[in-house]
């Protein structure tokens, strides 16, 4: 088959996006520094949105990238409160990792 | 063309994001970060949805990976960290597992309703030379009118993540004497 008529189709788009919510998966899991944690957080939300953005225009069905706006908005609301968080454990102590910080549990 | 296009942008996409969770520095892993949205924007535009590539590059690119970095340098956490050791027993293979079970279980649902997909649509306006803003218009009408109270109620949430941040990492009185000690 001819390599120029092949189109990629919403599946495809679609099959990246879960590849990319499953590395964020993974990365959330095996990290321990809660930066990194968050970025794998960050993977995760970009994968949501590209499925997002790909059934909008599968479905032509503008509501898909108002959804992904909406996302962006707290994603960003997410990032500056959990960064505050880790920065006023990190100012206690400056080595913390996901583990260290068990002693939050009630 | 549009072949060559998700291939690169997916290449681009994969690179980075497996960047995020291997390399050991911080910075590096941010870095790769920057990549992965990068990626995504083009994806972005490959699926019209224009605006919503400039916000992905502004926002996402711009803030929160600046923001990331800030904290990174500002806690002087930007030591690489050691990965050759596990901390737990077979954390990382019981990870890698449930990670391609979830990628799996959510391919799998892609490839048997893959039929209904076929068809690409045409309702989503593209930005053209003629009607540059034809997408912000389509979109910003589903914004305003439909989702418009849940618009109004994102600028709350913003609201309290903002001041809840500033309270949350204000320094106590008192507290300032023995830090610069």
């Amino acid at each position: 088959m001819n390599l120029a008529v092949i189109e990629p189709t919403t599946s495809w788009y679609l099959v990246l996006a879960a590849v990319l919510f499953g590395i964020g998966t993974v990365g959330v899991m095996v990290r321990r520094n809660p930066l990194v944690m968050f970025m794998c957080i960050e993977l995760m939300l970009n994968a949501v949105n590209l499925s997002f953005v790909a059934l909008s225009a599968s479905l032509s069905d503008i509501n898909g990238q108002t959804a992904v706006f909406f996302v962006l908005v707290v994603a960003a609301a997410e990032v500056v409160v959990g960064l505050g968080i880790i920065v006023s454990i990190m100012r206690r102590r400056s080595d913390a990792t996901a583990d260290d910080l068990s002693v939050l549990k009630g | 063309m549009e072949l060559f296009v998700f291939v690169c942008a997916a290449a681009m996409v994969l690179v980075g994001a497996i960047g995020v969770i291997t390399r050991n520095n911080p910075v590096h892993a941010a870095l790769s970060l920057v990549l992965t949205l990068f990626g995504i924007a083009v994806l972005f535009v490959a699926n019209n949805a224009h605006f919503l590539a400039a916000v992905q590059v502004i926002v996402y690119a711009g803030a929160i990976v600046v923001l990331f970095l800030f904290v990174i340098m500002l806690l002087g956490v930007d030591r690489a960290e050691d990965l050759s050791t596990e901390p737990l027993t077979a954390q990382r293979p019981l990870a890698l597992v449930v990670g391609i079970g979830v990628a799996g279980v959510i391919i799998a649902a892609i490839v048997k309703s893959q039929d209904a997909l076929l068809v690409r649509g045409t309702g989503i306006n593209s930005a053209t030379l003629e009607d540059a803003d034809a997408n912000i218009r389509q979109l910003s009408r589903s914004i305003f009118s439909d989702y418009v109270f849940a618009f109004e109620v994102t600028s709350v949430l913003l609201l309290i993540a903002v001041v809840g941040t500033v309270v949350m990492s204000r320094r106590q009185r008192g507290q300032h004497v023995e830090e610069s000690a």
